[in-house]
């Protein structure tokens, strides 16, 4: 049963990310719809970024990814390579926890 | 763009590749020791990082899975849970121009983490090397880091304590920077944030930000493409 279950949702899922590359291109050629389609992965990735910081995945969480993602924030205003805005957000993170944050 | 510019923007996609191959790889090691915990044995935790390939999906499975849920709630979570990487998909097939096999394999590879590097670069020839790079960085990583947490249960502890939490939580801030140079990019970003949070307490794991992927296109539609130039 637990193999059963793990194929098809695998194949389920497997099956929705080849649906997004199957849709015609013709369709994207719409400038409507090449727009919202670029709008909704800013809207994925920002929301990701949100509950990433601020949730535990149930409830909203205060703790030191917020803290971490401010940093982070303040690299990238000041032109900081990817590298150093991660390497700084977990630093932070990782420092802020060793001192008793959350 | 002279050809320099090209190949330090190409350089530039891997860099990042890379980072963020290492740092979501390395929660594999939760997933493997936790998906050991639910009572998933080694292969089928194997089974599920390198067929299902999606972290959400598979966070969510196992967390069915493990308190005794049916069948048809564990695959239904799944899927729900990978519903964006059928809009990513959306966005990434022009960038790749794949066919065939090859069309294959980037769908199997298309994840937040790929998308987010791929579509973070504005040069044809960078997009695709961050896609792919990441895709299959992101892929050999998790699935070695996948049979580490089984193998060694969390003797390695909690990736948070090492602030990996963070880490990724600022790696797609970084990601999605760049795109958010024009105002209605800057509009749908603060409202899907908010969405995203407010729908938190009261809906399951991913409906938070697939809430957040509709109000997009609403916007997107209703807004004229004069104003929505990204």
């Amino acid at each position: 049963m637990t193999w059963l279950a793990i194929l098809a949702a695998s194949a389920v899922c497997f099956a929705i990310k080849l649906v997004g590359h199957l849709v015609p291109e013709h369709w994207l050629a719409e400038p409507r719809v090449a727009r919202t389609a670029a709008l909704v992965t800013v809207a994925l990735l920002s929301a990701l970024v949100g509950v990433q910081t601020l949730t535990d995945g149930r409830a909203l969480v205060l703790d030191a990814r917020l803290p971490a993602l401010a940093v982070a924030g303040v690299a990238l205003a000041l032109r900081a390579p990817f590298v150093v805005v991660v390497a700084a957000a977990a630093l932070t993170a990782g420092v802020l926890r060793a001192l008793g944050m959350p | 763009m002279t050809t320099d510019d090209r190949r330090a923007e190409v350089r530039a996609a891997i860099r990042q590749a890379v980072s963020v191959s290492v740092a979501t790889g390395l929660y594999g090691v939760s997933f493997g020791a936790l998906a050991v915990a639910a009572g998933l044995d080694l292969p089928q935790t194997m089974a599920l990082s390198l067929l299902m390939f999606s972290g959400g999906s598979q966070f969510a499975f196992i967390g069915v899975v493990g308190t005794g849920g049916a069948f048809g709630a564990a695959v239904a979570t799944a899927g729900l849970l990978g519903v964006r990487n059928g809009l990513y998909g959306v966005q990434v097939a022009p960038l790749l121009g794949a066919r065939g096999l090859r069309r294959t394999v980037a769908a199997q590879l298309t994840i937040d983490e790929s998308t987010a590097v791929g579509t973070a670069h504005a040069d044809p020839q960078a997009a695709r090397a961050g896609f792919w790079w990441t895709g299959v960085g992101v892929f050999v990583l998790w699935n070695a880091f996948t049979v580490v947490g089984a193998l060694l249960g969390d003797a390695l502890g909690d990736p948070r304590r090492y602030g990996l939490d963070a880490a990724a939580a600022a790696a797609f801030l970084a990601l999605v920077w760049p795109r958010l140079a024009t105002g209605p990019a800057r509009v749908v970003a603060a409202v899907a944030v908010v969405v995203a949070l407010a729908v938190t307490p009261l809906a399951p794991a991913g409906i938070p930000v697939l809430a957040a992927a509709a109000v997009a296109i609403v916007l997107g539609w209703r807004t004229p493409a004069r104003e929505a130039r990204t």
